[in-house]
């Protein structure tokens, strides 16, 4: 079974994503921060990461540029989950090393069909 | 709601769109149809269907827009369209490379999503198209539908439905509101309202044709009309793209299948050899 990383520092919003991605039949782990998500990288690779990217301690944008050098970093999924909306910062978000980008508030029928288009389902 | 009223209602639904409505779909009927009782100021579901039975055209056409499902998304189903993008579209550049013309119906396109997807996969494709022109015609039976198509602005939800995220900052700018499709992409799709009860022949012969999630409303022998008139509109080498869930067994043997799970067809008169080269790809 393939391996979901949840990453947000929302306890609520880790628990709505962690059971959408479990319904799509991915095992889950969460952290709160870029720095825990790292070492639990560090201890298994996920296949996705879905990540926040404003964190307290290192933000998801950092994470996920620090994934990238690490060993197998390179091929996880990286879909970005967070409240900006403008097209700059999506942009950057993307140069930065993300695969995907989900705007908040999401719902399942988006992850699905982000999930879907990147050959993660099925 | 008073069985009467029910049993009026569905039949002009049936009669109107081919919207088959069961007695245990009640509540949908109200649902949907309490819009329309709050706009004319009507006290109660009964008075609406009392009004319905006068005649009234107007407002039965406002009664018939408003059960009109209207849910779709970008890229529905995906696989679909990553088989129109790396099969349909390089076999069309090859058989029509003559006419440099190709034409794309999409039948019940409610809002506009799945017309704009396709016009959005064809112009990701442009290198292979230069010189050629593409016609993407869109039509539903719903006014208010076509209306939110032709308009082409959407809300954070609906660009998340399906929509990959570059092609959202390539295709779509931000506004207060939600998100403003691109003329680029906005003006190769022609949308009118259109009943496909009625013949579609005159809309012209067709390359492919999606008519995705339309027929899972209708009743049998609605579904058999349709698809003999989309049959005959349909390029001896045309695609035709139903829904995921919309088995042609049994209803049509007018298309042979290229692949059932996501409900794409090819019309039976199509050469074998042909219809190999429509396979899906093993990977997408």
């Amino acid at each position: 079974m393939k391996l979901c990383l949840v990453v947000d520092d929302s306890r609520v919003i880790r628990r709505v994503a962690a059971k959408i991605v479990q319904d799509l039949g991915f095992d889950v782990e969460e952290a709160e921060n870029g720095r825990k998500a790292l070492n639990a990288c560090a201890i298994r690779m996920p296949d996705v990461l879905l990540i926040d990217t404003e964190m307290p301690e290192l933000g998801g944008i950092a994470t996920a540029q620090a994934l990238r050098k690490m060993p197998g970093g390179d091929k996880v999924v990286v879909v970005f989950c967070a409240t900006e909306n403008d097209p700059h910062f999506i942009r950057a978000a993307l140069e930065a090393g993300g695969n995907e980008y989900i705007m908040k508030p999401f719902d399942s029928e988006i992850v699905r069909s982000k999930f879907l288009l990147l050959d993660l389902l099925g | 709601m008073a069985p009467d009223d029910f049993e009026y209602a569905a039949r002009l639904m049936k009669e109107r769109s081919g919207l088959v409505l069961t007695r245990d779909k009640g509540y949908l009927l109200e649902n949907r149809l309490m819009p329309v009782v709050r706009q004319h100021k009507f006290k109660s579901f009964h008075e609406l269907v009392a009004a319905l039975r006068t005649g009234d055209a107007a407002l039965q056409s406002s009664a018939v827009d408003a059960m009109m499902a209207k849910d779709t998304a970008f890229f529905r189903d995906w696989k679909p369209f990553v088989h129109f993008a790396k099969v349909v579209l390089p076999n069309i550049t090859h058989a029509r490379r003559e006419k440099k013309l190709f034409r794309v119906l999409c039948a019940g396109v409610s809002t506009g999503q799945e017309a704009y997807s396709v016009a959005m996969t064809i112009r990701d494709a442009a290198q292979q198209f230069s010189g050629w022109r593409a016609e993407i015609i869109g039509v539903d039976l719903s006014p208010t539908a076509i209306a939110a198509a032709s308009n082409a602005h959407y809300t954070q939800f609906d660009v998340q439905r399906g929509l990959p995220i570059k092609s959202l900052l390539r295709s779509f700018t931000k506004d207060d509101a939600g998100w403003q499709l691109n003329s680029d992409v906005r003006d190769m799709v022609k949308f009118q309202t259109w009943n496909l009860l009625t013949d579609i022949y005159p809309l012209g012969r067709f390359d492919v044709i999606l008519c995705r999630n339309v027929m899972v409303y209708l009743d049998l022998q609605a579904k058999i009309d349709l698809l003999q008139k989309i049959s005959r509109s349909l390029a001896d080498d045309g695609v035709l793209y139903l829904g995921t869930q919309e088995p042609l067994t049994g209803v049509s043997a007018a298309f042979r299948p290229v692949n059932r799970d996501l409900g794409i067809y090819a019309v039976h008169r199509l050469d074998k050899v042909v219809l190999s080269s429509l396979a899906v790809p093993q990977k997408h």
